[in-house]
């Protein structure tokens, strides 16, 4: 599957002290780590607290693409630092995020067709996260439809079913599954499906059980990509037992070693 | 109508045998196989840059074992390796492959030293390039393998073959004398791929293996071949690293101990004459094996041999 990696972002203590002190080492130190832990891509978030987003976007991009070329998700809601993150990062990247309003995708996704980018939305509105799958399958065929409308291809659009913490909306998980399931029908290719997972275990006791358990509950309902801890190896070991068992991948005794030799 | 063209994210390894004076060997040619991104001869699909290679048998000793209809083909050479390995090459062999059976623990029990002798013959013989194969006696091709890749140094030979039991030796040997490797397993796709990662793994380059997934005879399992080849490579064009080799075949050797090759016409009557079914034997195993997807074909038959290469220039037309 599609692993972006989390960890570039704000909100961690350590990236922003990075920040604050414009110390690249950390930043790519981190953006290898990720790489060699079997990411795909990388993930940038300022971060809430951040005075200067748009300087800070600028200064993690430029930072990490001294050393890897690798796609990056620029995740921000601002749109200026979302086109001064896609323009840095180069074509190929991820825009994350767009809601599924239709005043949202009609700036957003034009926006990432301009910059040859891939895009992650979510299914949601303004008046929040759907509790349904059917609520949450209706705005990802507006989703589609829009990107239809503005020429994006299918195969770059990334459905995010939103899975909230699982110790305040425990109905969700399940509506999440049979959304991401119900995705494939909508069109012919299909969107991709996306999750930001690392949410599903806020505040739970023990977050890498609840995150490794609904990730493979999330593959077997055909989920293409996570927003993930790549360095969470049993994450990461239960993602491949889950893709082998799938039939994604030919089994061998060393299967867990063929995958990351790839 | 539209045509509907499968694109693979996974592409073979091309795979050079042989080492020309310019790198560093004395061939007189090299051979390249491998490098295709889509299933075999499907050219408006995507590239098969290199055709199937066609690998001759030569022994180091006489093979006694064969039927009277191939050991007329060859004569009194079937005596001495070098005029065996010359006159392949007259009957356009691609590539020698030269079988160390004198070191049969059960048979002449050849030393280290002597096959080593026999193979650095051969190589001053012919300037095709080579593939070298032990005795199938694992322990002794183990004690023989790093003398025998040592005598061949610098020629970029592909050795056979590595198995399970013997691979840490064998992949030490070609990994000192430069040449590639043949990994062998008995007819099962999740061996085939253990056994490339656990080569891979002592640092051996996964673009330097050639995979025999054990070679079915047509009657004696070559459907079940066939499939674990047509599998290899849809997971190689999947995108499959561990199964991305090329893959040989070792069709004369499966065809001729068969009993359609060898049971006597007086025996048989109904089966028609002994001389035409060993032929038509390999031949068909042959273009079944190709079919499939084998890059190097090992054969024994001369006009066989003719015959093959005459279809695989009629495939790739």
């Amino acid at each position: 599957m599609f692993i972006i990696g989390e960890k570039i972002n704000g909100m961690f203590k350590n990236v922003s002290e990075a920040i604050a002190t414009k110390n690249k080492l950390i930043i790519q130190e981190l953006a290898k780590k990720q790489l060699d832990a079997g990411a795909d891509a990388l993930d940038v978030n300022v971060g809430p607290a951040s005075a200067e987003p748009l300087a800070d976007m600028e200064w993690l991009i430029t930072t990490i693409r001294e050393v890897t070329d690798k796609p990056i998700a620029v995740d921000t809601t601002k749109l200026a630092v979302m086109e001064k993150g896609l323009s840095l990062a180069g074509p190929g990247s991820i825009l994350n995020s767009t809601s599924g309003q239709k005043e949202k995708l009609d700036i957003l996704i034009p926006l990432a067709k301009k910059y040859n980018a891939k895009v992650i939305a979510l299914t949601m509105t303004k008046s929040g996260v759907p509790a349904n799958a059917e609520a949450r399958l209706e705005i990802a065929a507006n989703i589609v439809a829009s990107a239809m409308e503005y020429g994006l291809e299918i195969e770059n659009l990334f459905i995010d079913a939103i899975i909230l913490p699982v110790n305040v909306a425990q109905d969700h998980a399940p509506a999440v599954l049979e959304t991401i399931k119900q995705c494939k029908l909508i069109c012919d290719p299909p969107p991709k499906t996306i999750l930001g997972l690392s949410n599903v275990s806020q505040k739970t006791v023990d977050r890498p059980l609840v995150d490794r358990t609904f990730l493979v509950m999330a593959l077997a309902s055909g989920l293409d990509a996570a927003i993930c801890n790549p360095l969470d190896k049993e994450l990461m070991d239960s993602m491949i037992t889950a893709e082998l068992l799938l039939g994604k991948q030919l089994y061998c005794d060393s299967y867990l070693e063929a995958y990351r030799k790839k | 109508m539209e045509q509907a063209i499968e694109k693979w994210p996974g592409k073979i390894y091309e795979l050079i045998i042989g080492a020309t004076k310019e790198t560093g060997g004395t061939r007189s040619k090299v051979v390249k196989i491998g490098g295709s991104n889509t299933l075999p001869f499907l050219f408006f699909e995507g590239e098969n840059p290199n055709p199937p290679a066609i690998a001759m048998e030569v022994w180091d000793i006489e093979p006694t074992d064969w039927p009277d209809v191939l050991k007329n083909e060859y004569g009194s050479v079937l005596n001495d390796p070098t005029q065996w390995a010359k006159k392949c090459e007259t009957l356009g062999a691609d590539l020698i492959c030269f079988r160390l059976k004198s070191a049969e623990p059960d048979g002449k029990n050849a030393s280290s030293t002597e096959v080593a002798k026999t193979v650095k013959d051969v190589l001053s013989a012919t300037s095709l390039p080579m593939l070298i194969i032990g005795c199938g006696n694992n322990e002794k091709d183990s004690s023989i393998i790093m003398d025998v890749s040592q005598a061949a140094k610098g020629e970029n030979c592909l050795l056979g073959m590595a198995t399970k039991e013997n691979y840490k030796t064998f992949t030490a040997a070609a990994q000192s004398g430069g040449h590639s490797l043949i990994a062998e397993t008995p007819l099962d796709i999740n061996l085939e791929k253990q056994l490339n990662i656990l080569i891979t793994d002592m640092g051996f380059g996964s673009d330097r293996l050639v995979i025999h997934p054990s070679t079915g005879g047509l009657g004696y399992g070559f459907e079940y071949c066939y499939t674990i080849i047509e599998r290899t490579r849809l997971a190689a064009l999947s995108g499959d690293k561990m199964m991305s080799q090329p893959i040989i075949t070792f069709v004369g050797q499966e065809t001729w101990k068969t009993k359609e090759c060898r049971a006597d016409e007086s025996e048989k009557p109904e089966w028609g004459p002994l001389k035409q079914r060993g032929i038509l034997w390999e031949l068909t195993t042959a273009a079944g094996y190709i079919q499939a997807g084998a890059d190097v074909i090992v054969m024994n038959h001369p006009a066989v041999v003719k015959e093959v290469k005459n279809y695989i220039q009629k495939l790739i037309k």
